[in-house]
């Protein structure tokens, strides 16, 4: 078998088929089945990284998520991905993996000095040495800092992009989260109740404690396929609950094995569960003992060597001692001894147990009413020293490995998440969490329950209680009769051996490399809160967020303070369970997928036109149909509607039909203006406020019948507009007789302006007299649109004679192509966003570059507009001193003195004489095609009044200064004689 | 994530809705003085206890809910329609 500690068969992995992977340049290997930290050390390798701040030697702790120290970088095809515990990094052909924190070698590294150095780097010793002088915080410390701590090195391989992800939504009655004991017998029963059931399990496969006890196995077998043939049953394997959201809404991140990953092209899914009730059977984990030396590789959970053992057929050490306060955790002396292992014997500080009585007769040397008060070493255990309960030493014992269990903490911070408290149990040494019935329920060791048996026991009549809660009375499960449970004696609570003088360091977290002298002076320093040691300390604050050590330090804590552990407490738990990659969060919604596109119906066309296509929210607009950057094809656009005429796809518009008997009247509240006034077949501009006072949107409404009215609103505010509406509808008026709808997406609309705009609309429209007596500006009404039913309006955004068609989305295609065709004789020219805008800005129409919710109306020069009578939103507010003062930014044009030089959006505008102080700036500009040179809109301060000055426009960015003059914004046909022409 | 049990569409998650803020507050009339209409805009209380809120199914049907909502606890007590402010049409699943 692969690898000299590779003893036995293990439960996981496959003796058949040798994986080759390399650790740190080395080639090993391994078995399929194995993790990394599996085959490392069926390899022998112990020493796998450096700590986070003293660059200690570090080797593998425990067998899961919980893991704080074997963290290495994974080197794949898109990049170096940081920070995978090796303890759940499944094992692949060809898997690269590089230790951290480390330079240049892992076994010589420079800043190991950091460790010689560490009384004088304490906890705090950063936030009190580099404080002065100020300017070297940037430039010298925190480079240096960043250098020496941290763990893996982070590279960005967004570029190429991390692996795919995708999202997946879940619904369910129960969520059981945990299928160990407790989670397995809870979803047999519910399932049997007919409750549609997600299990969901960290681990690579189900079982959880009872993969690890060989008596278990018919149990856990019969279950699990009892449970796979339950359709309402859905076991989630490889898949860690993330977090609770309220609601019954949890996170989820399932990680799919080599083979599925392959096959769906995903390795992650987030999960995104929405369940009725939550069962929560989430166990209880192993924790360490602080103990000087505590960190050295060859020290691990006594669990995860029994897990090594099971799983992957591993033993953790060739000859290891225990160091143990309760009878559960003998299960691994057991174990390793039955399979060959020589035991170099046991410390417990009880003076007698059950477990230890049965140690003895296996002839393992017992040494009870003892501690280890120290580990003798450089790079791995050599040996422990077995010191009396009062810190006296016995002798030395000599061992490779050590094996530390210091009880079992339930693992609470699901429930912590949904409301629990928690309540001390002096008994187990450890807080168990109280769950209001609503939220969910908790089984098994999660709630203090220790014992596959009582586990098993517990899990079937939590979910009995629940299934009762959901109305399910039946038992229809048939779960076998688990084996007994053996007797234990109780532990005795035993969170650091002190041993005050001696040399070493005891760790509470051993990622973030806090010892339990660091708490102490935490104490000390006045940081005597929970949550203040964890900020001063950053004890617990690491990706593993403290689960095996997280109670010593509040242990350490409650003893300084003198104050039983209960009143101190633990550190919360917060989302996520474990670190959780971007690419999994982000899932499909990456890169062109980021958020979703609207296409107009005309994509297409525009498209083969050779449009670029510009983002304006989720639209997509044509900006310019030329593949060239620059402003000559725009201008030459603009110019065919000077000159000529144009096309240009409008279908962006917010379009909102609004109809009923009281449609005037809710329109005259919602707009600054009157429409009560407005005749069937006609339009107007109108303005609406917010309720404050301010400008919120512009557009054209017109009256197709007595109780029929069509809004337009702008691209940027068609979904906020008709929420504003309904909102008013609904809280103010909700008696008046007002249907809103939403027909955005049904009509395509088309603007077709310029002098020859009469001649080509009359040839593609019939039933309807487009004269201007007949149809003057600012008229709407019903036409045949080549040959289809649709509106027509004349209105006009750019200055010229102009008309807007509309028709049903379908019929968008033949319309346009019959308007086109009648254009030819006049060279028609489709045009896009930016002609559009040089359009407007030459004749001083409004965009969301001048409605830029700062403004008001009278600041946009529309104050005429505003009724006088009557009540609307925003009537009073905008009444106010401040938005009505002479001195506010108001809309005026501005061109350039000297025509050759240009603007810029966002230029300052200055007076000559005082350029410190800013008038105003530059909300849109563009080259001309009506006049010489540039021309823009600004907002300048008492604008109105300084019609004809000369001010300076400022681009410090761009190091430019430029004279401009002020004008009216109605720059281009201020009487509107080609409108109306 | 609040799931809100809207009347008109079942239960759905909260990002169909847009909260539109306390339902307990009533324009004021037309010829209001504008510190009545200032606080109707600005004033809010930041309270730990029930609240009356309002929120526009804006994903779904368009309907104005009233909702009231623990603020402390996100638990939702009834969710009604804004035409019968008084009447809950349905309990929220609790």
């Amino acid at each position: 078998m692969p690898g000299p500690a590779r003893i036995a068969q293990g439960l996981l992995t496959d003796a058949s088929s040798s994986v080759g992977f390399r650790f740190d340049g080395r080639m090993l290997r391994g078995l399929a089945g194995d993790t990394l930290a599996s085959a490392l050390l069926a390899n022998g390798v112990r020493l796998v990284g450096r700590s986070f701040k003293y660059h200690r030697p570090r080797g593998i702790v425990t067998a899961g998520p919980e893991e704080p120290c074997a963290l290495v970088d994974v080197l794949g095809p898109r990049g170096r991905e940081p920070n995978r515990p090796a303890t759940t990094l499944a094992l692949h052909e060809g898997l690269v993996a590089e230790s951290q924190n480390r330079w240049p070698s892992l076994t010589f590294d420079v800043l190991a000095f950091n460790d010689l150095l560490g009384r004088f780097l304490p906890a705090g010793f950063y936030y009190k040495t580099f404080m002065a002088p100020g300017w070297a915080w940037e430039r010298v410390y925190e480079p240096l800092i960043r250098r020496a701590a941290g763990l893996g090195r982070l590279e960005p391989i967004v570029p190429a992009h991390a692996d795919p992800a995708e999202t997946v939504h879940d619904h369910a009655d129960v969520l059981v989260v945990g299928a160990g004991a407790a989670g397995l017998a809870a979803a047999d029963h519910l399932g049997a109740c007919g409750l549609r059931v997600i299990l969901a399990e960290q681990d690579v496969v189900a079982g959880g404690g009872t993969l690890l006890d060989e008596r278990w196995r018919s149990w856990r077998e019969r279950l699990c396929a009892a449970l796979a043939a339950r359709p309402a049953v859905r076991t989630l394997t490889g898949t860690t609950v993330l977090g609770a959201y309220g609601h019954g809404v949890f996170g989820a991140l399932e990680v799919l094995p080599g083979a599925a990953a392959a096959r769906f092209g995903v390795r992650e899914r987030l999960r995104v569960i929405r369940a009725r009730r939550t069962l929560l059977a989430t166990g209880a984990l192993e924790r360490l003992i602080a103990f000087p030396g505590n960190d050295l590789p060859g020290v691990m959970l006594a669990g995860a060597a029994l897990a090594y053992l099971r799983r992957y057929g591993v033993a953790a050490g060739r000859r290891p001692a225990f160091f143990l306060n309760n009878d559960e955790a003998y299960e691994s002396v057991f174990a390793l001894t039955a399979a060959g292992i020589e035991c170099a014997g046991v410390i417990d500080p009880r003076s007698s147990s059950r477990a230890a009585e049965r140690t003895r007769t296996l002839g393992i040397p017992m040494h009870v009413g003892a501690v280890v008060g120290g580990v003798a070493g450089r790079r791995e255990v050599r040996a422990v020293s077995i010191d009396e309960l009062d810190g006296r030493r016995r002798f030395m014992l000599a061992t490779d490995t050590l094996l530390v269990s210091g009880g079992h903490t339930p693992a609470t911070a699901l429930a912590s998440q949904l409301g629990a408290t928690l309540e001390w149990q002096g008994s187990l040494a450890a807080f168990t969490p109280d769950l209001a019935s609503g939220a969910g329920r908790v089984a098994g060791a999660a709630h203090g329950v220790f014992g596959l048996a009582a586990a098993a026991r517990d899990g079937a009549a939590v979910a009995r209680a629940l299934a009762a809660d959901l109305g399910r009375g039946a038992d229809a499960s048939d779960i076998p009769e688990p084996p007994p449970d053996s007797a234990v004696t109780p532990l005795r609570e035993l969170w650091e051996v002190r041993a005050p003088g001696k040399p070493g360091k005891a760790f509470v977290d051993l990622q973030n490399d806090v010892t339990a002298a660091d708490v102490r002076l935490a104490c000390r320093e006045g940081y005597e809160h929970l949550e203040h040691m964890k900020r001063f300390t950053t004890h617990g604050m690491a990706t593993d967020q403290g689960r095996i050590a997280g109670l010593l330090g509040s242990a350490v804590l409650a003893e300084a303070r003198g104050v039983p552990l209960s009143e101190v407490g633990v550190l919360r738990p917060r989302p996520f369970a474990q670190p959780v990659p971007f690419a999994a969060l982000a899932g499909g919604e990456v890169r062109e997928h980021y958020r979703p596109k609207r296409r107009l119906p005309l994509h297409d066309w525009h498209e083969s036109a050779g449009a670029t296509f510009v983002s304006t929210g989720l639209w997509l607009r044509p900006l310019v149909y030329s593949r060239q950057g620059g402003w000559p094809a725009v201008l030459d656009e603009a110019r065919a509607v000077r000159e000529r005429v144009g096309i240009t796809d409008v279908s962006t518009l917010g379009k909102i039909d609004v109809q009923g008997a009281d449609a005037a009247r809710f329109l005259d509240f919602i707009y600054a203006n009157t429409f009560a006034t407005l005749p069937v077949g006609r339009s107007r501009y109108g303005i609406m406020l917010r309720e404050d006072g301010m400008a919120f949107d512009d557009g054209t409404t017109s009256r197709l019948g007595p109780q029929h009215f069509l809004v337009t609103t702008t691209t940027a505010n068609s979904v906020a507009v008709l929420e504003h509406m309904e909102f008013h509808l609904q809280s103010v008026f909700p008696e008046l007789d007002v249907l809103l709808t939403d027909v955005g997406d049904q009509w395509a609309q088309f603007a077709i302006a310029g002098p020859n705009a009469r001649e080509v609309v009359s040839a593609v429209v019939s039933g309807i007299d487009l004269g201007t007596a007949a149809f003057p500006f600012m008229s709407a009404g019903a036409a045949t649109i080549a040959g289809a039913p649709g509106r027509i309006f004349r209105i006009s955004f750019s200055g010229e004679l102009a008309y807007e068609v509309a028709v049903p989305a379908k019929q968008a295609l033949p319309a346009w192509s019959a308007l086109l065709a009648a254009g030819e004789r006049f060279g028609i020219r489709a045009y896009g966003l930016d002609a559009l805008n040089t359009l407007r800005i030459e004749k001083g129409h409004l965009t969301t570059a001048e409605l830029n919710g700062n403004t008001t109306a009278g600041d946009l020069g529309l104050q005429r507009l505003i009724k006088k009578q009557g009540d609307f939103v925003g009537r009073t507010l905008a009444q106010r001193p401040g938005l009505t003062a002479p001195e506010r930014l108001q809309l005026v044009g501005i061109r350039p003195v000297e025509r050759t030089r240009r603007l810029r959006n966002g230029m300052q505008l200055v007076a000559p004489q005082a350029r410190e102080a800013s008038l105003g700036y530059v909300t849109s500009s563009t080259p001309s095609v009506e006049f010489d040179g540039w021309v823009g809109l600004a907002l300048l301060s008492g604008g109105r009044e300084r019609h004809g000055q000369r001010l300076i426009g400022l681009s410090p960015l761009h190091n430019e200064a430029t004279e401009v003059q002020v004008l009216s914004p109605h720059m281009l046909d201020p009487e509107n004689n080609r409108v109306r022409a | 994530m609040l799931r809100i049990a809207c009347p008109w569409c079942g239960e759905r998650d909260e990002t169909e809705f847009r909260y539109r803020g306390d339902a307990s507050r009533r324009r004021p009339e037309a010829d209001a003085a504008q510190d009545t209409f200032s606080a109707y805009v600005y004033e809010r209380d930041n309270c730990c206890d029930w609240h009356t809120e309002w929120w526009l199914h804006v994903g779904g049907c368009r309907k104005l809910l009233k909702i009231v909502r623990h603020t402390l606890t996100h638990e939702i007590r009834s969710v009604s329609g804004a035409e019968a402010p008084d009447s809950p049409v349905r309990q929220a699943d609790p």
